[in-house]
């Protein structure tokens, strides 16, 4: 508070800047969000630029060298097809990268709106969202995936979509609780008098209030986005080859595993493993430093 | 019912576009979704599921074996992971902001988020591969007795533990130190119970109210679990069902078990409710005042 106080009077700094800034000092000082952060910016590297800096081509087969045990040539060995598989996990964290991030914008923005909508309206329409959250909400995502990717045929766009559509309402519940608390504040009431139209009162008065709530939901849905991305590659509804992503390699990978191949989906399944708890200690850190 | 050419799905994208129609016609598949979902759906209620479109024969036995199959390895999960969950929720409580806590809640927390197939892999890397103390597939043999059964399914229920812990760990630490703080723990203290006494008696009985539910409500993440556990672990069961219904297009077998998870799901949420009132005196007595 006084941080910001003085901000605003030597600065001439605006207050919601100020705020900002010391909410992101905060955040950066917490121990376990930093380490998430550099997880997380290191994979986010190689989705760049890890085509561009991997010692061999990712998708070149080499049937004579198949399924070499890791060595100084090539640091993860080779996979059932001779590729290299130490270029193939660093490329490998391109399309998953992709697809999480937008399913996770997707679900945001629309579990936000109607989060706000419940939260503000009450009443019925709170009463009719409530229980189609309720009804999205009694099936595994993976299920629903499993379900809509049949019927449609497999496809990035059906993941993305179906990805959105089922973690919108858990974030929507979230956004929800917030509203409720802030819509008896007088500065809403102040609103009301004014006549603000309702639109204007629940995205610029109310939604600045209830950012924080809806970060952590977003970074802590981010890692189950991963999580969901990777799960339904492995069962051949997610990304589709040749794509060297983790899931789908461990995917045709792992029916060696009783050979003792073990390099071919060991790799694979470390890196899922530090994103998504990356992502995840991000968000321990974005939500602990809110709770001060 | 689902959205979609049923019979352009089953025989591909370069089959003749009469063989679709005449496939469509005989499987009552081109009339209105309405008309088919009603057909269906009251045939569902009296426990008409259709047949198979791939096995040609009733789904009812496939699902009810894989139902079986899948409750057996959902219980040895839960059998593990109930106990371990509400252990080191307890400890968390008790030993609140030192390394005990931190380590449970960091370490539960990322169990949770990590997906099962990799943990899976890791597991059955180092569990069933170089160690080898587990069979890799949990397909038992056909005349197991239950200790052999049991065998053969404890790794494949571990990553379900690892993704479940968190959730039952975290709920019991927040349940116990909501107890802890209570005035009837104080008053427990003050007159002179042994510390042993005032946990198990005055403490852990409150604490586990809310423990309880979560536990219930975490099924239906356990039934998406169970889907990439079988497929890893070659088992047949309800997610392994549903998967190979998907990709063999087989949508009586795959409409009958996704409505399967859908009332397993609601039933263990109405059980939950139900076990939370009569273990809680409050809700049990309240609405008759």
């Amino acid at each position: 508070m006084s941080d910001a106080s003085q901000a605003s009077a030597d600065g001439g700094e605006s207050r919601p800047l100020a705020y900002l800034r010391r909410d992101a000092r905060r955040v950066l000082g917490s121990a376990a969000f930093v380490v998430g952060f550099c997880i997380v910016l290191f994979w986010v590297g190689c989705a760049l630029f890890g085509r561009a800096l991997v010692p061999y081509d990712p998708f070149a087969d080499d049937m004579l060298n198949a399924l070499a045990p890791p060595d100084a040539e090539h640091w993860f060995g080779t996979d059932q097809l001779g590729r290299d598989v130490f270029s193939r996990v660093i490329a490998g964290a391109r399309d998953i990268l992709t697809v999480a991030p937008l399913a996770t914008i997707m679900s945001t923005v629309l579990g936000t709106a109607l989060g706000l909508a419940m939260g503000y309206f009450g009443g019925l329409v709170d009463e009719i969202l409530s229980r189609l959250v309720d009804a999205v909400l009694a099936l595994p995502t993976v299920v629903v995936a499993l379900l809509a990717l049949t019927a449609l045929g497999t496809s990035t766009v059906t993941v993305l979509v179906v990805i959105g559509f089922t973690f919108a309402p858990i974030i929507a519940r979230t956004v929800r609780a917030s509203v409720l608390a802030e819509r008896g504040l007088d500065y809403v009431a102040a609103a009301e008098l004014r006549r603000e139209s309702r639109l204007y009162i629940l995205f610029v008065e109310i939604l600045p209030n209830v950012t924080g709530p809806i970060l952590v939901e977003a970074t802590v849905r981010l890692g189950y986005a991963i999580f969901t991305v990777a799960t339904l590659s492995f069962i051949g509804f997610g990304i589709q080859p040749p794509s060297p992503d983790w899931g789908l390699s461990i995917s045709s990978n792992y029916g060696l595993i009783g050979g003792g191949y073990w390099w071919t989906v060991l790799f694979d399944s470390l890196a899922i493993a530090s994103l998504v708890i990356g992502v995840n200690l991000m968000a321990d850190g974005i939500q602990s430093t809110l709770d001060d | 019912m689902l959205p979609g050419n049923v019979g352009r799905a089953m025989l591909g994208p370069f089959a003749d576009q009469r063989a679709v129609d005449i496939l469509n016609h005989e499987m009552g598949t081109d009339r209105p979704l309405l008309v088919q979902y009603g057909d269906w759906i009251s045939r569902f209620a009296v426990g008409d599921l259709g047949k198979s479109y791939a096995y040609r024969a009733p789904v009812a036995p496939f699902l009810l074996t894989a139902i079986e199959n899948s409750a057996k390895l959902a219980l040895v999960a839960f059998l593990l992971v109930v106990p371990l969950g509400i252990f080191g929720g307890v400890i968390a409580a008790l030993y609140r902001g030192q390394p005990a806590d931190r380590t449970i809640s960091v370490v539960g927390l990322s169990a949770t988020i990590v997906p099962e197939f990799v943990s899976g892999i890791v597991l059955i890397l180092v569990f069933g591969v170089w160690l080898r103390w587990f069979p890799i597939s949990a397909a038992f043999p056909a005349d197991a007795g239950i200790l052999t059964q049991v065998y053969y399914l404890l790794l494949p229920s571990f990553p379900l533990v690892l993704i479940l812990f968190g959730y039952i760990a975290r709920m019991a630490r927040a349940g116990m130190i909501e107890a802890l703080d209570a005035d009837y723990t104080r008053t427990a203290i003050l007159k002179g119970l042994p510390q042993r006494v005032v946990i198990v008696r005055h403490v852990l009985r409150n604490a586990l109210l809310p423990t309880i539910s979560v536990i219930a409500t975490q099924t239906v993440y356990l039934i998406g679990g169970l889907v990439v556990i079988e497929i890893l672990f070659h088992y047949q069961g309800i997610g392994s069902l549903i998967y190979t219904a998907g990709t063999k297009k087989d949508f009586p077998m795959l409409q009958a078990g996704v409505m399967t998870i859908g009332v397993l799901f609601t039933l263990a949420t109405l059980f939950a409710d139900l076990l939370y009132a009569s273990l809680n005196p409050r809700i049990r007595f309240g609405e008759r005042e």
